[in-house]
């Protein structure tokens, strides 16, 4: 679905992704991980076209992602950027909708205004359909602009969804619903991209973890493999302990020391 | 809810907002020194068209309706859809309420190059009074008013792509640097030509005919007809302008498109009015807040509200100190800064701010 063979892409003259590939399957979630400044965000502006690699490959579905008509893309990959402010207040309904948009020419049709009332539900805001978008608090917010992006790919088999740091700034149970959702949406057949900070999360629903440092790749695998107290040295610096629970098919990680408080 | 109902209210809304706007022009085309009561004007209408030869009317009245007040409104409908479609569409562009056309330069621009054909005309422009004529002005100010806009995009442009806040940064100070060459020239004009400058700046319907009506209408269809295609790129654009690429919408074209669509009937309008402020920043602003900000709403709408407004206010600009004429600019300032205000404060409750 998604083949990434050898990117590398510069600002200037820092190095800001450096020979990475990976691939990821119809049906999986894939989960990116690393410190501040890995180059996660920029790799996913790569996958989503934003910006070109210098050189490597990038092809969606057999084919080089520069070969698509930005339209085209549109309708079968969306993306959930990190931060999402609207400069002009709209309905939630309203907004939804837009999500709809690569699929309409100026009025939508029965099927659209079908799968936004669907996604609504799905997502648990219909409630509150009606409301201006900024008058909603953060975790409602970003439920709505999940729901825009899922609308957008809803009836589009092995979609693919791109999300970066979805959770972000959401209280436990938000993050969960989030990533329950995300996690179904894979089940169902989609191709889930997200960017993660939360290791724990990460490895209990992703189907494969990368790990980034300095636009490096140090891992890319299944969780149980590349969840190691060495790698997660490497990529975040810090001393972790790992637990085994039952109830999770890969250890959880828990920070033992910082390195500083090692000295 | 029902979205479908929710584009049908839009219609219902455009079709009403049309009908309004008819009943300004009707208004309009009756009011004045010469009246004309309603069955005149019919009277006159069929007679025109020849379905009656019942003439119910006095030639004078026949000749002001057709030579005067007529081209006279139809400018106003042409000059205040195109500044307010503008306005809509480039506060949508540039993700900014404070956005109106003014601000990309296009009335910096065609006030200084107007300035510039009143006061040197004779030193050095003569040649184009003598190919243009009557127009020469107006032609003069459309040719700034495209300048300055060329300008400003250009400084704002980086490969290949326009940044939008160096582009509100760009028109800033262009528009001061024009505004300061204006300044420049007014210190050198002439008294007589210092009105005439005064007039200009302050706006006015005032040389309406057959001819500026007819001169302007090609430029200005096509910003009517161009613009609101791109409300539903515009809606998007509102969720960011990454957010929007990610939705298939070239960005990049866009804004360029916008701009020039924007500033060739901005500009024709300003060239044969003046220039007349607020519209292009107001009317935006109260379908926003009486309706929707839909753009597929509030670009349309803009154009009907905008012609109201402005055919409204030159029927008060001709007729309260009459005979003598009101710059349709001043009044149209007069009503608009209030309303602005009303608007900032009703915004700034609505969200919750400063309780």
């Amino acid at each position: 679905m998604i083949e990434v063979n050898n990117i590398h892409y510069s600002a200037g003259s820092a190095k800001l992704i450096d020979g990475i590939s990976f691939n990821v399957q119809p049906g999986e979630l894939l989960a990116i991980i690393g410190a501040n400044g890995a180059g996660k965000s920029t790799l996913l502006k790569l996958l989503c076209r934003e910006i070109q690699a210098s050189t490597g490959s990038i092809s969606i579905r057999d084919q080089p992602i520069g070969a698509y008509k930005l339209e085209n893309l549109a309708k079968f990959r969306s993306v959930l950027a990190q931060s999402n402010t609207l400069s002009i207040s709209f309905k939630v309904h309203e907004l939804v909708m837009m999500g709809r948009y690569p699929h309409f020419d100026n009025q939508p049709k029965d099927n659209d205004i079908r799968i936004v009332k669907a996604v609504m539900d799905e997502t648990g805001i219909s409630e509150f359909a009606n409301r201006d978008y900024n008058t909603l608090s953060g975790g409602e917010q970003q439920r709505v602009q999940l729901a825009r992006v899922i609308a957008q790919i809803y009836d589009q088999p092995q979609g693919l969804l791109f999300l970066d740091e979805p959770t972000n700034g959401l209280d436990l149970l938000y993050q969960q619903q989030i990533l329950v959702l995300a996690r179904s949406l894979a089940n169902r057949g989609y191709c889930v991209v997200s960017i993660l900070h939360d290791i724990n999360f990460a490895s209990r629903y992703a189907d494969n973890i990368l790990i980034l440092k300095k636009g490096k790749r140090i891992a890319f695998g299944r969780p149980r493999e590349v969840i190691t107290q060495e790698n997660i040295y490497q990529a975040f610096n810090i001393q972790v302990r790992l637990l085994n629970d039952d109830a999770f098919n890969c250890p959880l990680v828990i920070p033992a020391m910082m390195v500083s408080e090692q000295v | 809810m029902n979205k479908s109902g929710a584009v049908k209210s839009y219609s219902l809304l455009l079709t009403l907002l049309f009908v309004v706007l008819i009943a300004a022009c009707v208004l309009s085309v009756c009011v004045g020194a010469v009246k004309i009561s309603a069955s005149e004007l019919w009277s006159i209408i069929t007679n025109r068209i020849g379905v009656s030869s019942h003439s119910g009317f006095t030639p004078q009245q026949e000749a002001v309706l057709l030579n005067i007040r007529l081209p006279r409104v139809l400018l106003g409908v042409l000059v205040g859809s195109t500044l307010a479609i503008a306005g809509a569409s480039l506060q949508g562009l540039f993700r900014n309420p404070l956005a109106e056309p003014g601000l990309i330069g296009i009335s910096s621009g065609a006030s200084l190059f107007a300035v510039m054909m009143i006061v040197l005309e004779h030193r050095f422009f003569s040649f184009m009074t003598s190919a243009f004529g009557y127009h020469a002005l107006a032609i003069a100010a459309f040719i700034g008013a495209c300048t300055t806009t060329f300008f400003v995009y250009r400084l704002a442009v980086g490969n290949g792509k326009a940044d939008i806040t160096t582009l509100l940064l760009a028109g800033i100070a262009i528009n001061a640097l024009a505004g300061s060459f204006t300044g420049l020239l007014t210190y050198m004009s002439t008294d007589e030509q210092l009105r005439n400058i005064t007039f200009w700046t302050l706006g006015s319907l005032g040389g309406a005919s057959w001819k500026t009506v007819t001169g302007i209408l090609p430029f200005v269809l096509i910003s009517l007809v161009t613009l609101p295609f791109f409300s539903k790129s515009l809606n998007a654009l509102a969720l960011g302008e990454s957010q929007a690429g990610h939705m298939g919408i070239n960005v990049g074209l866009l804004k360029k498109l916008a701009i020039v669509m924007a500033t060739l009937g901005v500009g024709a309008s300003v060239a044969v009015s003046g220039m007349i402020g607020f519209v292009g920043l107001v009317i935006p602003h109260i379908l926003r807040m009486a309706f929707s900000a839909d753009h597929r709403l509030v670009v349309p709408g803009a154009a009907l509200l905008g012609a109201t407004v402005l055919v409204l206010a030159d029927v008060i600009a001709r007729t309260i100190f009459a005979p003598a004429e009101l710059p349709i600019g001043i009044l149209t300032a007069i009503i608009g800064s209030p309303v602005f205000i009303y608007i900032i404060l009703a915004e700034r409750r609505r969200r919750g701010i400063g309780r």
